[in-house]
């Protein structure tokens, strides 16, 4: 029993980091109809920014406080992140108003190539570390309860309490405030949004800034993991069925999507693997999203579109 | 009536509108008073449309000018027509399908909400007090256009005709001094027809709003409509009271046919 509720947790706390790199997905979906294939790349440029700038600021600081290193890192990399916001509304999204999905996907792609290029040549293409003081030792908790009590890793409890905490800032920021309604009205229909007024083009800013700082943590957190190198990007494609499954409307789509999944994957390749020999975490995610989209194509929670022919 | 018609406060002077060699629009003009209700129809591909989306900044005329209260309007963003007080619903329903009707007219808010970005991202202070403030009059809105007992629920699973009066909420959330409306009736029956005339009239009456409509049933038009531009094929053909142009030979020519 303690062994399967150490491993429950274990994924829910997987589960949770993918929420994270979903989120930044379905913000941009729900705001401007665009599937943006740059989440990762965006990932990735974040998590550089804020490994090279740490570093730079540390040597400037001469090494003194790393904690002031990293704020100043971490506010650097947030504008950065609204640079690379501005300039792709500016550049791409501006001119592509009104266009079919199809469209702007392939002009995401675009920007990934370009954002994975640009990122490398700034910042360089070493691995870096990012060091945010996450504490690395696993803790034994429950010991009273289960024998041998339940292990858990401290700096996974930590992410994904950070996670947590940004996923629900996000679904107020989204379903109370005048913004986030102005924002769900330009993601329904870009022409009637402009006809009451809205600014589309500041709100596309805004919605990229704000992925970008949900790529920005997801890079932290994600990088200060498992380093920061160019296959960070591909992180994002591990989100991809998260999406699928939770609908890629749904901020709460999101989140549950991704617990499913984190904890999937770890029960599965523990209490299935051996039978089937092992490697399922690998595939789980995907196999489980396309049942999703045989059956329910628009998700757990994402809203079917049924139209008057 | 008590309202009465006042001053030209939309003027179109020689408006021509194409799009690669297609002529939409060719040479034309015509006017709006203040508190009247305008008609511009004709048969399908008359024009009617585009007309319609140059007056709301949509499309930019390659000729003409267009005066907006006096005042020559250059080329503009569309949400800025919005900012000048022009609101519109659209032919093919553009409401926001995953809100509640509730939603969708606050939207129509956005303008007038005066809080900085900042706070109303933070939901505090006196973004807050606006908030109930805009609630209020949504409210009123809602109980002029009696649809009270949908409120809550999602745009998507109303039915049509509901649908359109959810879209003329929301461009009446605004406020407008002009309202353009994109075939308010059609795919109507006539039960909802008559609804949204007496809505229309109703709109025009009591709060003065200067009414811009489009419509392609002659019948409709000429019982609620002050003055009427008729167009075919990009050209208007006739302009007057609506007796003076149901008797118009060249309107009874292009809605007819020759040879009746």
């Amino acid at each position: 029993m303690g062994f399967f509720i150490e491993t429950l947790i274990g994924g829910l706390m997987a589960g949770m980091l993918y929420s994270l790199v979903a989120l930044g997905f379905v913000l941009i979906f729900k705001a401007s109809g665009v599937f943006n294939f740059a989440q990762g790349a965006m990932v990735l440029f974040a998590a550089l920014a804020m490994a090279r700038f740490s570093s730079w600021a540390n040597a400037a600081l001469g090494g003194d406080s790393l904690f002031l290193a990293n704020l100043i890192a971490f506010v650097g990399a947030g504008m950065v992140m609204f640079i690379v916001a501005w300039v792709i509304e500016r550049l791409v999204l501006r001119n592509l108003v009104n266009q079919e999905g199809a469209t702007l996907l392939m002009a995401t792609l675009g920007i990934t190539y370009v954002l994975e290029g640009v990122g490398q040549t700034l910042f360089g293409s070493e691995i870096y570390n990012i060091d945010v003081g996450m504490p690395k030792d696993p803790v034994i908790m429950f010991e009273s309860l289960f024998e041998g009590g339940i292990l858990i890793n401290k700096e996974d409890f930590i992410a994904a309490l950070i996670a947590a905490i940004l996923v629900g800032v996000l679904t107020l920021f989204f379903q109370k405030t005048p913004i986030g309604r102005a924002l769900r009205a330009v993601a329904d229909d870009h022409q009637a949004a402009l006809s009451i007024g809205i600014p589309l083009n500041r709100i596309w800013v805004i919605v990229w800034c704000v992925a970008g700082v949900v790529a920005l943590v997801a890079g932290i957190i994600w990088g200060s993991k498992l380093g920061v190198q160019f296959s960070l990007a591909t992180v994002a494609m591990r989100a991809l069925p998260v999406v699928i499954l939770g609908g890629l409307t749904s901020v709460p789509g999101a989140i549950v999507g991704g617990l499913i999944i984190g904890v999937g994957e770890k029960l599965s390749e523990v209490y299935l693997g051996p039978y089937v020999g092992g490697g399922i975490e690998i595939w789980f995610a995907y196999m489980l999203a396309l049942v999703f989209l045989l059956f329910r194509p628009q998700g757990l929670f994402g809203e079917k579109i049924i139209d008057r022919v | 009536m008590s309202r009465k018609i006042g001053d030209v406060i939309l003027d179109l002077q020689n408006i021509s509108l194409r799009f690669g060699g297609v002529k939409a629009l060719t040479d034309i003009s015509f006017n709006v008073r203040e508190h009247e209700v305008r008609a511009i129809i004709g048969p399908n591909g008359a024009g009617k449309s585009s007309m319609l989306n140059v007056i709301n900044g949509v499309y930019h005329p390659q000729d003409g000018k267009i005066l907006f209260r006096g005042q020559e309007r250059k080329k503009m963003e569309p949400h800025m027509a919005a900012v000048q007080g022009i609101s519109r619903t659209f032919q093919n329903i553009a409401l926001f399908k995953g809100m509640s009707v509730l939603d969708n007219i606050m939207t129509g808010r956005t303008l007038k909400m005066k809080s900085n970005l900042l706070m109303q991202a933070l939901w505090i202070g006196p973004a807050r007090n606006e908030e109930i403030e805009h609630r209020r009059k949504v409210e009123e809105v809602i109980d002029f256009l009696e649809i009270q007992h949908i409120r809550k629920t999602p745009v998507g699973r109303l039915p049509y005709g509901l649908q359109k009066r959810v879209d003329l909420g929301r461009a009446l959330a605004m406020e407008p001094q002009i309202l353009l409306l994109d075939e308010p009736m059609a795919g109507m029956n006539v039960e909802e027809k008559q609804d949204m005339c007496r809505f229309i009239l109703d709109v025009n009456d009591q709060f003065g709003t200067t009414i811009v409509l489009i419509e392609h049933d002659m019948g409709v038009v000429m019982d609620i409509s002050d003055r009427v531009v008729v167009l075919d094929y990009g050209k208007k053909i006739g302009d007057g009271m609506p007796d003076d142009v149901r008797s118009n030979p060249e309107v009874i020519k292009a809605y007819l046919g020759v040879g009746h």
